[in-house]
């Protein structure tokens, strides 16, 4: 289906944009994406493995600043999202702006949200700018699981902590006799939900078993992704990507999670999570990456006077949240009816869908979640169902499952794939969603800029 | 009123409520599913593939029970299936979503007559799982909800079990409850199945065992996930994905791609070796023998006859094994204790619904006034039903206390993992505390449990009505002032009720609620509503000084002083009175209530009631109490008591006191077991009359109040049963006998008498 688009773009743009209104609001300022840009997002343990998540996050701004050729001094706010932090540089976005070449004038701040770390980066941004507050912002994010926080237990700490008030020799002493064994234990970040205990992975077989999805169409789902990101990295079409030179490495110029198997292989993997009957395997979730993103985002007004030619509108968008437990990953079945009423669009005026793929169940529950009357009156209180993305407009150069998902920097790349995808296939509005652990969700309205 | 501590087993009793549920009245209906169906009413059952899916709903019941009908059905479907040869293995299933199979239907065992008949019934279970267990085509049961007592051993007659990870899904055999054994084949599989010392533990206690603890134990062989919602209500989803999932195994079973073998643990390896040489057998059978009479004081048959029938099972053989248990199984259903505690199980039942109705409004915010032991309990019950409460005190130190033993109580079930962390904490937000009136105009109910002392609770009371709204309900935990006294000042009396709770709140079970002439109906419907959803079973009785509870418990404390004073020691009467089944002993029974309360109470009541309820006296509980001996709260009461240590002495300071208030006892009536009778007597004697004035409506609920508020012992079925039981006439004579010695207070009720000379019963 891809190439097909692929070879008719050109045959499409025009009829496609002049058709439809554009979403500006009155006495509303035009948000516009520039340019964004993210460092190729790898396996976790490959060649970022020695790197601090700053130096991702480093690689990425500066890159940034390279391609658009940015004053530093115009730039207002600098905004990260990163998930699981490095305690070192916890307020990420200002460590690696500093490094990055950005004015120490600019103030950053680095926020967290689960998946959707980069979103809320973006969306803060957008409020920055729509409010008057800022003209020019970058907005980004950054994960490295190749290396994590891993903790003493928290009675060692109390020791240590203390040994440190402790006075004389004796009360150092008595408080060393209380050291036991166990003491270390180390404490590893917790990669279970807080609030229900139970893991991603586990709740998203468990939704997909809720939604009568089986193993087969999870495989050929996560096939596809893999497929089309291949077909999207040969072709040249994932043009957010910048080279990173790895201090001590080699440069890379690509993402590493791409593998397009096959069915026959993917079968041979024993479930992941449920045992031994589940259906969610490693070969159909998203893997754990590195990677950074950022992004340069504009008053409209701003970026022509700068002489910018932006990339995208950012237009409406929404959070949802619910039940942490059994809807954890349904975020985008109850973003997306949200964001398009909001925008008064329907599902069919959307010609670039760009939904993050945590897992395929999650993805493919969602498809039959969106596409349930029942669901949609029972637990989202609407009337009726708002329909599933059609799949040949969906995803369509790949998504995390192939390109992996670096937790806080994904939010961009799908922004980015939305624009790309509209300026490269032709139409007017993408619609990007993801799920985020905490059972929430968001959505936003992406629309291309008339050329 | 503080009163006694619930035993185990008293609160275990709880959890066979939902076990054994008769269903009666069944309409026949047709279902036509698929071809190989006939119209059967229980089971019907389909083919997917080569898997016969057998799906049982008995109509018109929230749950399966194992009667005749069904048995016979399910018989009639397992040998097509066997015919077929379409068919290679099974699943069997419930369609309710809660509950597999509850249990044997105990109605089809109390119309038996003779132990003969229901050693028949035995037999003919036996039967049927051996078939089951011998048959050629797997069958896999699927479990989710209740799968209790002959549901469990259907269950493990079966192949492979499989059980969803539900908080709903429960496997046990709770029959000891019921003073019955495992009798469809239980005793000999369930050792096979878990190993001896985990099977004595089922059987003797009659614990219910969560799923993925059974996993544990390998009492099923695979858990499956409990679902959201998805195209469908969850609970619906959840039992086609087990179906789906069990349908998979069987295939694989009657492929032989799974094996049936279990991998053991270590310990487990261990266990099943070391169970394996006689002489360890010998020992093990010994020492729960050694255990289970201590606790039960040899009051209890059925559990000495479990260890007996599995002992003859592993010691002679399948054949006897199966001999003795239908045999032994007859034997007990006759027994006067199966029929105590079967009744009480009735009552029970009976004490978990409203025959109010439905409550006008939903009490939705509840506010408590005083944080004291009372009060903090009742909000901890609250709040972890979702109650938003409120915990009022007048100090801010009093209000700590009190929420300290609200999150101490729910970070308890955090530390046994029935709760998490953030559960926890999410109900203990259910929970504000205050020093003031804020809020309480959106309060649906105020429960004061403030100081008894009638000057204060109306105080408290007037200072209430000035804040809520008019719908609001004032309920009052109190143990001995009667509600119309308290609702004196009210300006809205039939909005007022007795909430008498027993400590500790979360522990025990029972409530009373305690209505005036003026209570309105829908109060009182509101106030059992909030007790059902605290967990609670209730009674429902009519004021009265002392009500139903503390007023049959005043008389027997009055003989507990007499007796003392004649001479014996708290020890000799403690081990006196939990040898008549008693949980706690009396003289204990004294200090755990408290000796100031017990005075006070003593002393009210002696005023409302005058001589009756004479005999020890008064004298010993005020010297106590000006002694500083107030029972465990001070350390010292009739024994001392230390932090921490769990064996108590005598306070050897009581000597003098005892020795000053000594009287010469009657050597006729002075047995042990005319202690025993003594104190018995008074109490029952008291509950007739309550039963005569109407305090009480039923004796179903004297029963209940008296067992699961006052620890009446429950082998006897509560004071009502066990006048049924032991006979009205021998009460009379007992009493008459006592009355002889000491007068009035041993004076039989008309109630009684009346009984004794009809010969009737109060159950029928």
């Amino acid at each position: 289906m891809t190439w097909v688009t692929g070879r008719l773009l050109c045959g499409w743009a025009p009829v496609q944009t002049s058709t439809k209104k554009t979403l500006a609001k009155p006495n509303v300022r035009n948000i516009v994406v520039v340019e964004g840009v993210r460092i190729p997002f790898l396996l976790s343990g490959t060649s970022y493995k020695d790197l601090m998540p700053h130096d991702l996050a480093r690689a990425a701004l500066s890159s940034l600043l390279i391609k658009t050729n940015v004053p530093k001094e115009v730039v207002d706010y600098i905004i990260f999202g990163t998930v699981i932090q490095e305690v070192k540089t916890s307020n990420v976005a200002r460590e690696a702006a500093l490094g990055a070449g950005f004015s120490d004038k600019t103030p950053a701040h680095t926020v967290t949200m689960a998946c959707i770390s980069a979103n809320q980066a973006m969306t803060t941004g957008v409020g920055l700018i729509a409010s008057g507050q800022s003209d020019v912002i970058v907005a980004g994010g950054v994960e490295l699981m190749s290396d994590v926080p891993i903790r003493h237990s928290r009675k060692m700490r109390k020791m240590m902590l203390d040994l440190n008030k402790a006075k004389t020799l004796g009360q150092r002493l008595s408080l060393i006799s209380k050291f036991r064994l166990n003491f270390l234990t180390p404490e590893l970040p917790a990669v279970a939900e807080f609030s229900t205990s139970e893991t991603m992975g586990h709740s998203a077989d468990r939704l997909a078993a809720s939604f009568a999805v089986s193993r087969l169409e999870q495989d050929e789902y996560a096939l596809r992704s893999h497929r089309l990101a291949k077909k999207a990295q040969d072709e040249g079409l994932l043009s957010d990507v910048v080279p990173f030179k790895v201090p001590g490495k080699e440069t890379v110029t690509k993402d590493n999670g791409i593998r397009p198997s096959s069915l026959e292989q993917m079968a041979k993997l024993k479930p992941a999570f449920v045992k031994p009957y589940g259906t969610v395997t490693a070969a159909n979730s998203s893997f754990l990456t590195d990677g950074a993103s950022a992004m340069l985002i504009m008053a409209e007004d701003k970026a022509l006077a700068m002489g910018y030619k932006p990339k995208a509108y950012l237009r409406d968008f929404v959070y949802v949240s619910q039940d942490p437990k059994d809807q954890l990953l349904l975020g985008p079945t109850y973003a997306t009816p949200k964001v398009l009423e909001k925008a008064g669009l329907t599902l069919k005026d959307i010609d670039a869908f760009e939904f993050h793929e945590a897992f395929s169940g999650q993805i493919l529950a969602n498809f039959k979640a969106m596409d349930s009357d029942w669901f949609a009156q029972n637990y989202m209180g609407r009337k009726a169902k708002v329909g599933s993305p059609p799949l040949e407009k969906f995803n369509n150069w790949g998504g995390s499952l192939s390109l992996g998902h670096p937790f806080g920097a994904t939010g961009c790349r799908l922004v980015m794939a939305a624009a790309n995808r509209l300026r490269k296939e032709g139409g007017q509005f993408g619609l990007v969603a993801a799920c985020a652990a905490g059972g929430q969700g968001h959505a936003m309205i992406v629309e291309t800029y008339p050329k | 009123m503080v009163a006694s501590r619930a035993i185990g087993c008293l609160r275990r009793f709880a959890n066979a409520s939902r076990t054994l549920h008769h269903c009666s009245g069944y309409i026949c209906r047709n279902f036509s599913r698929s071809s190989a169906l006939l119209a059967r009413s229980h089971i019907n059952y389909g083919i997917k593939d080569d898997v016969a899916v057998i799906r049982i709903n008995s109509p018109n019941s929230k749950v399966n029970t194992l009667n005749q009908e069904l048995q016979s059905e399910f018989m009639e479907v397992m040998n097509e299936i066997w015919a077929s040869d379409q068919v290679k293995s099974a699943v069997l299933i419930s369609s309710k979503p809660g509950c597999f199979i509850a249990g044997a239907d105990i109605n089809m065992i109390a119309a038996c007559k003779t132990p003969q008949e229901v050693t028949r019934l035995s037999q003919e279970g036996q039967k049927m799982f051996e078939k089951l267990e011998n048959s050629p085509k797997p069958i896999v049961a699927a479990i989710s909800g209740s799968c209790l007592g002959g549901g469990l051993e259907l269950a493990i007659s079966c192949q492979y079990r499989i059980a969803t990870r539900d908080k709903k899904t429960v496997l046990g055999v709770p029959e000891v409850l019921l003073g019955i054994l495992p009798g469809a084949g239980g005793t000999q599989r369930l050792p096979q199945m878990v190993g001896v010392p985990a099977a004595f533990d089922m059987m003797l206690t009659g614990r219910n065992i969560r799923a993925d603890r059974a996993k544990k134990m390998g009492l099923v062989d695979q858990l499956v996930e409990p679902l959201g919602p998805g195209v469908k209500p969850p609970e619906e989803r959840t039992i086609e994905y087990l179906e789906e999932i069990a349908v998979t195994f069987a295939k694989g079973l009657a492929d032989k791609k799974i094996s049936l073998k279990r991998s053991k643990g270590l310990m487990d390896k261990l266990t099943s070796y070391a169970m394996g040489i006689p002489f360890v057998r010998q020992q093990v059978y010994k020492k729960v023998e050694e255990q289970v009479r201590k606790q039960t004081k040899g009051l209890y048959p059925a559990p000495l006859k479990i260890i007996d029938v599995v002992k003859t099972g592993l010691e002679e053989g399948k054949d006897a094994g199966y001999l003795s248990e239908s045999q032994k199984f007859g034997e007990l259903a006759m027994t006067k204790e199966s029929k105590a505690l079967i009744g009480l199980y009735h009552g029970q039942v009976l004490c978990k619904k409203n025959k109010f109705g439905t409550p006008q409004r939903e009490v939705k915010n509840i506010a408590v006034l005083g944080a004291g032991l009372m009060g903090a309990g009742i909000a901890q019950v609250s709040v972890d039903k979702g109650l938003k409460t409120i915990l009022k005190d007048a100090t801010l130190t009093g209000l700590s206390r009190g929420q300290q033993q609200v999150f101490k109580g729910l970070n308890d079930k955090v530390k046994k993992k029935t709760l998490t962390s953030f559960e926890r904490d999410f109900i203990f937000n259910n929970l504000t505390g205050q020093l003031d009136y804020q809020s309480f105009e959106k309060a649906d109910m105020v429960i004061e449990a403030v100081f008894e002392d009638i000057n204060l609770k109306h105080k408290v009371l007037k200072e209430v009505e000035e804040v809520i709204p008019a719908h609001c309900v004032f309920a009052s935990n109190t143990s001995a002032l009667p509600i119309n006294e308290i609702a004196s000042v009210s300006k809205r009396p039939e909005k007022v009720i007795g909430m008498h709770y027993f400590s500790p709140v979360d522990k025990m079970q029972l409530l009373e609620i305690i209505t005036t002439p003026k209570t309105s109906k829908d109060t009182t419907a509101s106030a059992v509503a909030v007790g059902l959803k605290q967990g609670k079973v209730i009674i429902v009785v009519k004021d009265g000084p002392g009500f139903y509870t503390t007023r049959c418990l005043a008389p027997m404390m009055s003989e507990v002083i007499r007796i003392l004073q004649e001479g014996i020691g708290p020890k000799k009467l403690d081990s006196l009175t939990t040898g008549f089944g008693f949980p706690v002993g009396a003289a204990t029974l004294v200090d755990e209530v408290g000796v100031d309360v017990a005075k006070h109470v003593a002393e009210d009541l002696g005023k409302a009631f005058g001589e009756r309820f004479a005999g020890g006296s008064l004298e010993l509980l005020k010297q106590m109490v000006s002694k500083g001996f107030l029972g465990r709260k001070s350390g010292k009461g009739f024994y001392v008591y230390k932090e921490g240590v769990k064996s108590k002495d005598l306070n050897s300071d009581m000597d003098s006191v005892l020795a000053g208030l000594q009287v010469s006892p009657k050597p006729e009536v002075s047995s042990d077991e005319d202690i025993q009778y003594r104190l018995v007597s008074r109490f029952v004697n008291e509950a007739a009359l309550c039963l005569q004035e109407e305090i009480l409506a039923t004796p179903a609920e004297g029963d209940i109040g008296a067992v699961f508020g006052l620890g009446f012992p429950p082998c006897l079925g509560g004071p009502f049963r066990f006048v049924d039981l032991y006979g009205a006439q021998k009460i009379v004579d007992r009493l008459r006998r006592y009355e002889a010695a000491y007068g009035k207070q041993f004076t039989p009720c008309q109630l009684l008498i009346d009984q004794a000379s009809a010969g009737k019963k109060f159950y029928q």
